[in-house]
């Protein structure tokens, strides 16, 4: 262990910098994932709660690609398929310089789809769940359908769905280690490096498994404090 | 009131024209990438890529019954362990669940694949080298030990849910305990676990490409080496609708065994779903 620690050390002799700025990279990649995800998650529930058919089919088809297909496919497809989208695009509107698709934004697509995909199963279930006297009577009071999402439906829709979404949140922390393989540089991509130049993949592994345990604690932590301050005023323990 | 009705006439119009603009777009889409799918199936040379691509899905398939197999073997020692009077043993699961489903299956995969070469000579030593120096047993190796802890926590789950008089009244009877577990609380466990564990194995569908990544040819990896071979990159729209078809297959025979698991019970909210 005595010769296995120095190569945590930071500076340019070890590689603890390079193994912190992937975690770095790898919590930024699910924070900027995660908004996307539940926006467009809760878009798709409001679909499928919807009276109008078309939106209701429209949001289950969706759903069932969102979840259908591996992660790993959806990732190659967002970031090659859509490299070759932009570049139709470009050359059509006569674009000399090419316009490419980073991976980080390309992983911020692809991850956020899938976690609507299953956000909106999520948002489906609490809307189900959503008492319908206090719409009515907002309704009653007059407040328009945005006024009673914002103020009505919403704090309560996401205190019902955070224990789905903290799960949700905890499956997409892992799942930004796909990301590694179409070369966005996070946490399993350094280990990944440091490994292979001083042949201690065991090692190295082994520490990227404990950052992740290390971020997905974190996590815990802070979704635990979220869930009591939304609980506030509700009894709920 | 006639500016309500107005109002709601125009709110519901406005919506059934998005929803119809917005479902043309998306069978626009569908259209088009099965064309694709199909068209560079067609033009590249069916027979060729058709049977390499079958290959592919064989592994897959391999891979799958394979881990799910071993999984479930697994799962049920460490659920024994959970539940034994052994605190040391019960720690000791618990923590490997922790590990396991804390950490991303890719990251585990590494592990053991760059990590036996790296333990080369210990491997040696017991005569595992030679399993371990393939790709597809590392794999095969990693997502059972990755599956299983995810697979104890849901038997973990199921068997807790019997409701303690149950065991309690089957005691009374004079039950063994092999008799109890398997007359009065698997069959109820089962139809609690059958949905989380199909929801598990649809996840390790999925997983199953990450063995494209340490060189094994499942579908994912053939449709990689077509792509090299090609450049052609509609064969990745060829592997996604096989992967969803799989999985949704996978899903309708599960809802189907459900049904039929339940069908004694006349518990609305278990039935409908």
């Amino acid at each position: 262990m005595h010769e296995l620690l120095p190569l945590l050390s930071l500076g340019p002799l070890g590689w603890g910098d390079e193994l912190l700025v992937g975690a770095w990279h790898t919590a930024l990649l699910a924070l900027a994932t995660a908004p996307f995800g539940i926006v467009l998650g809760l878009v798709l529930a409001l679909a499928k709660d919807s009276g109008e058919v078309t939106l209701r089919f429209l949001g289950h088809a969706l759903t069932t690609i969102g979840r259908g297909l591996p992660e790993l496919v959806t990732l190659f497809i967002v970031y090659y398929g859509g490299q070759a989208v932009i570049r139709r695009i470009g050359e059509a509107l006569g674009l000399e310089t090419a316009v490419e698709l980073s991976p980080f934004l390309a992983g911020i697509i692809a991850l956020g789809v899938v976690f609507a995909a299953y956000a909106s199963e999520v948002f489906l279930g609490a809307l189900k769940a959503l008492a319908r006297g206090p719409v009515e009577a907002a309704r009653a009071l007059g407040l328009g359908p945005w006024h009673s999402f914002r103020f009505i439906v919403a704090p309560e829709l996401f205190r019902l769905s955070l224990p789905g979404l903290s799960n949700l949140w905890l499956g997409l922390l892992k799942q930004t280690a796909l990301v590694s393989v179409i070369a966005y540089d996070e946490l399993l991509r350094a280990s990944y490096f440091a490994s292979a130049s001083t042949h201690r993949p065991l090692f190295f592994y082994g520490a990227a498994c404990l950052f992740y345990l290390g971020l997905t604690a974190l996590s815990a932590g802070v979704l635990e404090r979220m869930r009591t301050a939304l609980g506030r005023g509700i009894g709920a323990v | 009131m006639i500016g309500l009705a107005q109002g709601l006439r125009r709110q519901f119009q406005a919506k059934r024209v998005l929803g119809v603009a917005l479902s043309l777009l998306l069978a626009w889409g569908v259209a088009w990438v099965l064309w694709r799918a199909g068209y560079s199936l067609y033009a590249e040379g069916l027979g060729h890529h058709l049977s390499f691509l079958v290959s592919g899905l064989g592994m897959t398939m391999l891979i799958l019954v394979l881990s799910e197999a071993g999984g479930l073997i697994v799962a049920v020692a460490l659920v024994t362990l959970r539940m034994s009077r052994n605190r040391v043993l019960g720690a000791a699961a618990t923590g490997y669940c922790y590990f396991f489903r804390g950490t991303p299956l890719l990251a585990q995969l590494y592990l053991v694949y760059y990590g036996a070469a790296e333990l080369r000579t210990e491997l040696d030593a017991v005569g595992l080298w030679g399993i371990f120096r393939d790709a597809l047993p590392c794999v095969l190796f990693a997502f059972i030990l990755n599956t299983a802890a995810y697979k104890a926590e849901v038997l973990l789950g199921a068997i807790r849910s019997v409701p303690a008089g149950q065991v309690e009244a089957a005691r009374a009877l004079g039950l063994k305990p092999l008799a109890l577990y398997w007359k009065v609380v698997l069959p109820q466990a089962v139809i609690v676990a059958l949905r989380p564990l199909a929801n598990e194995t649809a996840k390790m569908v999925k997983a199953s490409a990450l063995a494209s990544i340490v060189t094994v040819l499942d579908l994912l990896g053939v449709t990689k080496v077509i792509y090299a071979d090609t450049f052609d990159f509609d064969i990745y729209y060829v592997a996604a609708v096989v992967y969803l078809v799989f999985i949704e297959g996978l899903r309708a025979t599960v809802g189907i065994i459900e049904s039929r698991l339940i069908r004694h019970l006349q518990v609305p909210a278990l039935a409908g779903r």
